[in-house]
């Protein structure tokens, strides 16, 4: 099916192609023909006219005579400027081609997943420059290594840079170090020298003028893996991330190796061998920790800056993204200017900058930032490609030796693979998560050259390197083969590699489920063990962060308030956005369905097709089988089954995908994830916690409670509860708050509506049931006390930034989201407070801030509510007491329609057993439905939105601790 | 036993629940000081507290399930013991340990041992079969949002169908055992432990 399709896009590109290269070509030199028009010359059949007159007329380039001479004749009304606009125009013409070819790359996603962008890019570059060739005579679009390495090279750095998983990289560290340096050092010692001995021993032509100082260069400029490359590749096989990060580490940090090692060698060419000193050696290993070290400072200097510029653009929001770009930028030139590893400094920049920029400017900056990078660094990324394709083109750069080609390909390749396996053995030995051996291959295999070699050999002296045109030819073939062929079968290697045992065998669906559960098991195991490696200096340095870094580069709005309020803002906005995210996913997920969907009735409802076009779009997903089967008419349902499981399953840590991804925006799913687990599992927490004092139906009841009033719970949970069986129960309960009316009715629409009709119809009651929830939060308080929602201020909070919880774990703060983090601290001490020993029931003894909170809710809720006033109530029983710490005023009347409701929901959490009381003196709960304190047992959820931004201990102002959302 | 809670493990107990777990020595007195540093209370025991005060269990899908596997039916603390037991379920089987998989008493970390314990973490009323209740739970555990429970019921249905055998609907731990024979569980199911 992809076949026709496929060629007839090839064709359809060969001819845009051919267009678009031809204009400028003969214009730019026939720019004195000002009367054929563009359209002529654009036609395809021009080539062959166009050529000779090209030939010709090259000697002469003094078209721009003719042209005035020509003009000059008398005013015309239309001017052929060629000469005016030809730069940028040739320019925008290359980064059109080089963007449609993109899309037409994309049409068959079948040939994506199986091509890599990158060899598609070099063919065409191929197909272009041989054209050019052609039309020519000679090739004038060359990969300039100016051009390059100023230009090209840092949009992409910057954007790894920038974009770069911190955690990770610095995670693994120690082996990117390892790999970068000592593997680096490696390949290129052992290439050049056994490139020397092949020499010696005549395999290499004679033609071949070089000596070891010149296979030794040789040696170290083709040694470094390419991160362009590795990016490129990589980014389509989808190895697990660390696998990703030691790789594509490894190809950004090794460039100070190359670096240095490039210019001694060059150095010592220069001077010749026999002059070089020992002192010289000991200068090459100086220059490697200045170029390295000076790198990595050059770029943390300007992170400080950036961070400390974007603190003060709030006037300027506007052009918040570009001092983003000038200072990643200026990073990468400054290093270069002092010749230091501009690599180095831009990715460190961009690590460094990340955390602060972020929080500094705006969400439209930041989307913008992320936009204009990826699109620079794409761009950039395939006009290398292609410039490389086009190069090659070039014979007379060439100079061919058999000899000196192949014993390149092998050593190269030999000597990857022993490094990699040597240094894995020794890694091994440290590392918590061994490098099994199909890590080692894949890092041995996927060990690519690319542009940045290229460059830096086409940069070389002939006078100095006679052997130039040789290692030239030699690069390129190396690239090529590294790039087109490692590239094209690495990913059917990985495949073949990961599955070694069953190779015809899919997994049952048993299997998937418990697989995965085991993978949480192991996780869960690991991090209680304790064997993942909580590092010392990195408790420090966030110490350090905290106490310096932040005061100084955050601005101070964000600072003073990123405790409570920012934080809290924050997942407002990104759960309002997650909202419209999902529901517009599933709009496209509807409208995508359509065609194809008749064929899958059979799964009752189609699941949300994000996340597989995520894994289709993607390419191949190591963990998935289930994509590249020809789905045959029997497994269809299974295979459904199996979209829905492995689209959807939380994946452990270890699984998640590689969070750097040029192509497709970063989706924050693990972050997304992570919060939906975290919630889930607070909520059971305090659900347990309380159960210790509560008979066991009350907690099962409140469990069930899913209801949320504010727009954080309604994201997270909406897209769940629109279609959960239990949650459809509750129509039988009256339904008297504005909150449940939106919910049931946007149900009631649900259930009459055919799957396609509500995928699409849910998107938009959601936004809407968003600000309504948040009315209705404060609505069922029609009682006196009713409260506007512009209580919310985030005033009364600051007094709860300076009390925080007793018993914080420090670690939490790597593990948790930031924005949750306070409410992680906070349900942590709530839970020991719950669970240290009974507290005896006088307010005194019991801890402050449970005090306070139980006197809160106690306070406003009206008469009929509360049994008592809120000290009596306090000290009249310990139920009520923990109910209190997990109140929620505004939820207090729907409460009450829910507990009838909540009794029908039970048998699905019912057998979870409850621990054993912690407290003696848990007095009976009330009967359900008739006591107002069970009215006050707010669900967990919202348990958590009230810790996000905690009333300050003692706070009695009763309504101003209210609804933390908004 | 909450009387050793700060001091340091004792030979003799160290031999034992290397007996016991296989444990190496260096990797008991590792998990001791762990334990310790888990051990806020500071009574040589741990609490569910304890465990859930470990950041990364609260992003961990299973993660309390799995905070209540270290727990014996109906009691509220583990010792230092029990914490190993648990944990040697998780021990890599050796080379050395498939040859005497014949051993009388069964190693904590066998084939079976370790399937067993993924199984009751399904398992909660201890019935020794999953039902599709069960099955459920765990299920909407380990899955986004983003899944309907209709379909989550549907892939329930399909699991239990898979793995059922004698029709009762629901998966005995035989049949667990069955549906993953082809599993690599010794691998799947180990942590490599420091040494």
């Amino acid at each position: 099916m992809p076949k026709p399709g496929l060629l007839s896009a090839a064709l359809l590109f060969g001819v845009a192609a051919i267009v678009l290269v031809l204009f400028p070509l003969p214009a730019s030199t026939d720019s004195g023909d000002g009367t054929r028009g563009p359209v002529a010359l654009a036609h395809s059949a021009a080539e062959e006219r166009a050529a000779p007159g090209v030939a010709a007329e090259d000697e002469e380039p003094g078209g721009q005579h003719q042209q005035q001479h020509q003009h000059g004749g008398g005013y015309k009304v239309v001017q052929w400027e060629w000469s005016y606009v030809q730069t940028p125009y040739i320019i925008a013409i290359w980064l059109l081609v080089a963007s449609v070819a993109k899309i037409l790359f994309h049409f068959s996603q079948r040939f994506t997943t199986v091509v890599p962008e990158s060899c598609m890019l070099i063919l065409l570059g191929l197909v272009l420059g041989g054209i050019v060739l052609i039309a020519n005579k000679k090739q004038l679009y060359q990969l300039e290594p100016a051009l390059f390495f100023l230009f090209l090279l840092p949009t992409i750095v910057g954007d790894a840079g920038y974009f770069m998983p911190a955690r990770l990289f610095f995670d693994n560290l120690g082996a990117i170090l390892t790999y970068a340096v000592v593997g680096t050092l490696w390949n290129s010692f052992c290439t050049g020298f056994s490139l020397y001995a092949a020499k010696v021993l005549n395999v290499i032509d004679e033609k071949v003028q070089a000596d070891l100082m010149d296979f030794l260069l040789f040696g170290a400029l083709i040694s470094a893996v390419d991160p362009v490359a590795v990016l490129a590749v990589f980014e389509e096989v989808h190895v697990n991330d660390t696998l990703f990060i030691i790789v594509f580490g490894e190809s950004l940090v090794n460039d100070a190796v190359t670096v240095v090692l490039y210019k001694v060698y060059i150095s010592f060419v220069e001077v010749g061998p026999k002059n070089v000193q020992t002192v010289d050696y000991f200068k090459g290993v100086a220059s490697f920790l200045i170029v390295s070290i000076g790198g990595t400072l050059v770029g943390l200097v300007f992170a400080v800056i950036l961070g400390f510029i974007t603190r003060f653009t709030k006037k300027v929001r506007i052009i918040e993204p570009l001092f983003v770009f000038l200072l990643v930028y200026l990073a990468y030139l400054t290093a270069e200017l002092f010749s230091l590893s501009a690599i180095l400094s831009m990715t460190f920049c961009g690590i460094g900058a990340n955390k602060y920029v972020e929080a500094n400017i705006s969400q439209k900056s930041r989307t913008t930032v992320k936009y204009t990078m990826k699109t620079l660094a794409s761009i950039a990324e395939t006009i290398i490609f292609i410039f490389l394709g086009i190069s090659a083109v070039d014979k007379s750069k060439w100079a061919w030796d058999t000899g000196l080609v192949s014993c390149t390909l092998v050593f190269i390749f030999i000597f990857r693979a022993v490094g990699v396996v040597g240094q894995t053995w020794v890694l091994n030995r440290f590392r918590l998560v061994p490098l099994d051996k199909i890590d080692q291959v894949v890092m041995s295999y996927g060990g690519l050259r690319g542009a940045v070699a290229f460059a830096l050999v086409v940069l070389l002296d002939g006078e100095q390197v006679k052997a130039k045109d040789y290692f030239v030819a030699t690069t390129i073939v190396v690239v090529f083969f590294t790039v087109m062929f490692q590239g094209l079968t690495i990913k059917p290697l990985v495949k073949w590699l990961k599955v070694p045992r069953s190779t015809s065998r899919k997994p049952t669906i048993n299997e998937e489920i418990h697989e995965r559960a085991f993978d949480h098991i192991l996780t869960a195991v690991e991090d209680i063990a304790g064997l993942q490696g909580y590092h010392h200096w990195r408790d420090k340095w966030e110490q350090f962060d905290k106490n310096y870094l932040s005061k100084l580069l955050l601005r101070k709005s964000v600072y003073r308030k990123s405790e409570l309020w920012e934080a809290y803002q924050k997942i407002n906005i990104r759960d309002a956005i997650s909202v419209i995210d999902q529901g517009g996913n599933v709009l496209t997920s509807a409208r995508l369905s359509l065609p194809s969907m008749a064929s899958r009735a059979s799964f009752p409802e189609f699941t949300n097709v994000t996340n597989y076009l995520r894994e289709n779009g993607s390419g191949v997903c190591l963990d998935l089988q289930v994509i590249d089967n020809v789905p045959g008419a029997k497994v269809e349902e299974d295979t459904e089954t199996h979209h829905v499981l492995a689209g959807n399953l939380y994946k452990p840590r270890r699984r998640y995908q590689s969070h750097y991804s040029r192509h497709f925006m970063p989706l924050g799913e693990k972050e997304r994830q992570d919060r939906e687990v975290f919630q889930r599992n607070m909520k059971y927490r305090m659900e347990s916690s309380k159960s210790t004092r509560h008979k066991r139906h009350k907690k099962e009841r409140s469990i069930k409670k899913r209801h949320g009033s504010d727009p954080k719970e309604e994201s997270t949970e909406k897209p769940r509860r629109n279609v959960s069986w239990h949650d459809k129960e509750p129509v039988l309960v009256p339904v008297d708050s504005e909150d449940d009316k939106a919910e049931h009715s946007e149900k009631d629409e649900d259930e009459g509506i055919t799957f396609v009709a509500r995928k699409v119809e849910t998107p938009k009651p959601r936004p809407k049931s968003v600000p309504a929830a948040v009315e209705a939060s404060s609505s069922p308080l029609a009682s006196p006390l009713s409260r506007p929602p512009s209580v919310d201020t985030p005033l009364p909070w600051k007094g709860g930034v300076g009390s925080p919880p007793p018993c914080v774990s420090v670690e939490a703060t790597k593990i948790i989201p930031v924005d949750l983090q306070q409410a992680w601290n906070q349900s942590i001490s709530s839970l020991e407070s719950i669970s240290s020993p009974p507290a005896p029931p006088s307010a005194d003894a019991v801890h402050p801030r449970i005090s306070a909170l139980s006197r809160i809710p106690g306070a406003p809720r009206p008469a009929s509510y509360t049994p008592s006033s809120s000290s009596s109530f306090f000290s009249t029983s310990n139920t009520q007491l923990v109910q209190g710490s997990f109140l929620f005023p505004e939820k207090i009347p729907k409460e009450e329609e829910e507990d009838e409701s909540s009794h029908e929901l039970q048998p699905l959490m019912s057998t979870l057993k409850p621990p054993p009381p912690a407290t003696t003196s848990a007095p009976p709960p009330p009967p359900p439905g008739s006591a107002p304190g069970q009215g006050r047992r707010k669900h967990p959820r919202v348990f958590l939105r009230s810790l996000v931004s905690a009333p300050p201990p003692g706070n009695t102002e009763p309504w101003s601790r209210g609804p933390t959302q908004l | 036993m909450g009387s050793r809670a700060s001091t340091l493990l004792r030979e003799e107990e160290i031999e034992e629940i290397k007996k016991e777990t296989g444990f190496s020595h260096s990797q008991i007195t590792r998990l001791y000081s762990r334990f310790t540093s888990l051990d806020k209370g500071e009574n040589g025991t741990l609490s569910r507290e304890d465990f859930q005060r470990i950041p990364e269990l609260a992003i961990n899908p299973l993660g309390d399930r799995i905070i209540n596997a270290f727990f014996p039916e109906g009691e509220d603390q583990v010792n230092f013991r029990g914490f190993m037991r648990t944990l040697a379920h998780f021990r890599p089987i050796e080379d050395n340990e498939k040859n005497k998989n014949a051993a009388p008493s069964e190693p904590l970390n066998s084939r079976t041992n370790k399937l067993l314990f993924a199984f009751r973490l399904y398992d909660l009323d201890r019935d020794d079969k999953i039902s599709r209740d069960e099955l459920l739970q765990v299920l909407r555990m380990m899955v986004g949002v983003n899944i309907s429970d209709e379909q989550l019921g549907s892939i329930a249905d399909r699991t239990i169908q898979e793995a059922d055998t004698n029709g009762d609907n629901s998966i005995s731990f035989n049949e667990f055992m069955k549906v993953l024979e082809k599993v690599d569980v010794e691998q799947k199911m180990s942590i490599r432990f420091l040494h």
